[in-house]
């Protein structure tokens, strides 16, 4: 266990250059330059630039130098926010992300987990369509249109929550929700499929056989089983979550994560992408292995070799 | 076999039915039967007989819907089963009727460990506390045979064999002592070898215990070597009823025959055919009028294709479900379909 754990995180650390190598590459193909604007730049201008950078070397020492870099952990200065580190970036705009992404990953496993046992429960009910029926439009509506219109309900027609930015617990509510919709809507999914094979197995007719109460069947010997297929989900789902979301937060004019992001690749400032690349694809890496590993805890036929 | 022992169980023109997409299927039709107190009946059928379904119904673990009991009586102890509130019938289930399953590699929790699987019973039931519960659990697994109790307790189940599952399963079915033990098919997913040590064991634990059995199996060489008496069962009926050394010498009903005929004998030709019933069951969303075996049955009439045929008594304790049960019966006596000399054989090749 302890070596199968070991041996899964030494991975991460070439799967991780591997993708950022990938992304340089990417990068390096897509047209456009982060110097250059509307106007074309005098030749000579273009030509300090391009030195400055490092940019008029041959692509494979250019590629060297940043490996170099990366490889212990430096990613340098942003190109488009100059004397501003890479790292001090991510650190800066990382907690409104995960804050936000956290408390929706509960709220979706806590509202999901519930509907969908209760949905396989009530099998071909109204308290099954009912719930599954929401979870239907929670899938099918995108973030931005939940957002707008959670605003509009809750900031501008009730005054309860804020429509949009950072302060206070009651700032996160709606964004919150509205990050947890889909989540919340495909975990129930989930639950409700897994619960439904576990409840019509033979071991589960046996717990009845034995003159168990329902709840025993519940949560003893069904409930480990059924959620199963959730747990394989939410590992990279709390990857996603954490690393932000850029509709939720540009919607609620948030400064996290996502938004950062996207505005790094429109900008084409090289370093910042590569940095939140790197720490996206650990995260998902270390998550993927954090569930692999609660498997074994939740299924005892499942072995670490 | 005298006939004033008590009587554990009565089953009283029980009828389940299932809703399907093609409609509603009679898996159980007007079964009736009883059962006495330490004797072991046996049902045998082929899939879909209805066998199953009889027996859990008896404990109501239809999966309802798609599934119903519509009507009917089961008589335990002077109360009727399907009359009691859940509550009532949870202290039966598991306490003083029991079940063993067919398939030991599914119905064993795959999640929990074997001691929590069989601790859970005696603490509901007979109000173990922890340490008694597990003592009582190693005891059982020594009965039933497991070797190294002590430790194989604390394992999961996907860590023993099919046969050793399948005592596990004795085990835990058998720890609150029941009055009833129903086991459906209890050694179709094992192999030959182990069939036959599992037998034994169901065998020898009940003369230990005096438990009553009831023994769901398609398999006749078992009915022969472990019950007392015989239902057969075809299309969710009750076929043939009787004392299993009388259905074995002297069936009374053409499907029982077919049955008795389609095990192999040992001295049987070289490259001839082995005999077989043909066609198959029907389908029960959709049943032919008449009697539900006339399609396949070797000396249908025309009234077997009109009319649903009676139930006969024969003699004591014997009936069948004809309209020639009786033409049948003597038939058998002429040419005895399977004499007692042979009964031992099925005994010796299959129990």
């Amino acid at each position: 266990m302890l070596r199968f754990i070991l041996r899964r995180l030494l991975i991460i650390i070439p799967m991780a250059l591997l993708v950022v190598t990938l992304t340089w590459g990417l990068i390096r193909l897509a047209p456009g330059n982060f110097y250059s604007g509307e106007k074309k730049l005098p030749a000579a201008v273009e030509a300090a630039i391009r030195k400055k950078y490092g940019l008029d070397e041959p692509w494979y020492k250019q590629y060297g130098m940043m490996m170099a870099n990366v490889v212990r952990g430096d990613f340098g200065d942003s190109l488009k926010y100059p004397g501003q580190s890479v790292n001090e970036i991510i650190r800066r705009h990382l907690p409104y992300s995960a804050t936000i992404g956290i408390l929706a990953y509960f709220l979706a496993l806590f509202v999901g987990m519930l509907a969908g046992t209760y949905a396989a429960l009530k099998q071909n009910s109204v308290f099954d369509f009912g719930p599954m029926a929401l979870a239907m439009l929670g899938l099918s509506i995108p973030n931005f249109v939940i957002a707008p219109v959670l605003v509009i309900l809750f900031a501008f027609w009730l005054y309860v929550f804020p429509p949009a930015r950072w302060g206070g617990a009651s700032s996160l509510v709606l964004p919150v929700v509205t990050l947890a919709a889909v989540y919340a809507a495909y975990i129930a999914r989930l639950t409700r499929a897994g619960m439904l094979e576990v409840l019509r197995s033979d071991f589960v007719r046996t717990a009845r056989a034995k003159g168990l109460d329902d709840r025993t069947v519940l949560f003893r010997h069904a409930f480990r089983g059924g959620i199963l297929p959730v747990v394989s989900f939410t590992g990279p789902a709390l990857a996603a979550l954490l690393a932000g979301t850029v509709v939720v937060e540009k919607v609620f004019a948030l400064p996290g994560l996502g938004d950062i992001f996207i505005k790094a690749v429109l900008n084409r400032d090289e370093p910042l992408v590569l940095g939140i690349v790197a720490f996206l694809s650990i995260l998902i890496m270390v998550f993927n292995l954090i569930v692999d590993v609660s498997y074994g805890f939740l299924d005892p036929r499942i072995r670490y070799e | 076999m005298s006939g004033t022992a008590e009587t554990i169980i009565s089953v009283e023109k029980l009828k389940t039915y299932f809703d399907t997409e093609d409609g509603r299927v009679m898996a159980v039709d007007d079964v009736t039967f009883e059962l006495k107190k330490g004797e072991t009946l046996g049902i045998v059928g082929e899939s879909g007989s209805g066998k199953s379904v009889t027996n859990l119904s008896i404990l109501r673990l239809i999966p309802e819907p798609p599934g119903k009991i519509a009507a009917g009586k089961i008589i335990f102890d002077g109360d009727d089963l399907l009359q009691l509130s859940v509550e009532e019938l949870r202290k039966v289930r598991g306490k003083r009727i029991a079940m063993v399953f067919q398939d030991p590699m599914t119905s064993l929790n795959p999640f929990l460990k074997i001691s929590t699987q069989l601790t859970e019973v005696t603490r509901l039931h007979l109000g173990h506390t922890h340490g008694e519960a597990r003592e009582h659990a190693i005891k059982m697994l020594k009965l039933v045979g497991i070797p190294d109790a002590e430790v194989r307790i604390d394992g999961y189940p996907h860590e023993l064999s099919g046969g050793m599952r399948q005592r596990v399963m004795i085990a835990m079915a058998l720890s609150c002592d029941p009055e009833l033990l129903i086991a459906d098919e209890p050694t179709t997913a094992l192999d030959v070898t182990i069939q036959a040590q599992i037998l034994e064991l169901i065998k020898d634990l009940k003369a230990r215990m005096g438990t009553s059995v009831i023994l769901i199996t398609h398999d006749l060489g078992v009915v022969a070597g472990m019950t007392d008496h015989v239902i057969v069962m075809y299309a969710g009926k009750i076929f043939e009823r009787a004392r299993t050394a009388d259905l074995f010498s002297r069936p009374g009903n053409p499907y029982t025959r077919g049955l008795l005929r389609s095990v192999p004998d040992p001295e049987h030709e070289r490259g001839e055919p082995l005999y077989q019933i043909p066609g198959l069951p029907p389908d029960l969303a959709d049943p032919p009028p008449g009697c539900p075996f006339a399609p396949r049955c070797d000396r249908t009439e025309d009234i077997c294709r009109t009319e649903f045929p009676p139930f006969v008594e024969l003699h004591s304790g014997h009936h069948s479900l004809c309209h020639f049960a009786r033409e049948v019966w003597e038939e058998s006596l002429q040419t005895a379909g399977v004499d007692r000399r042979e009964l031992e054989d099925i005994r010796s090749v299959d129990g």
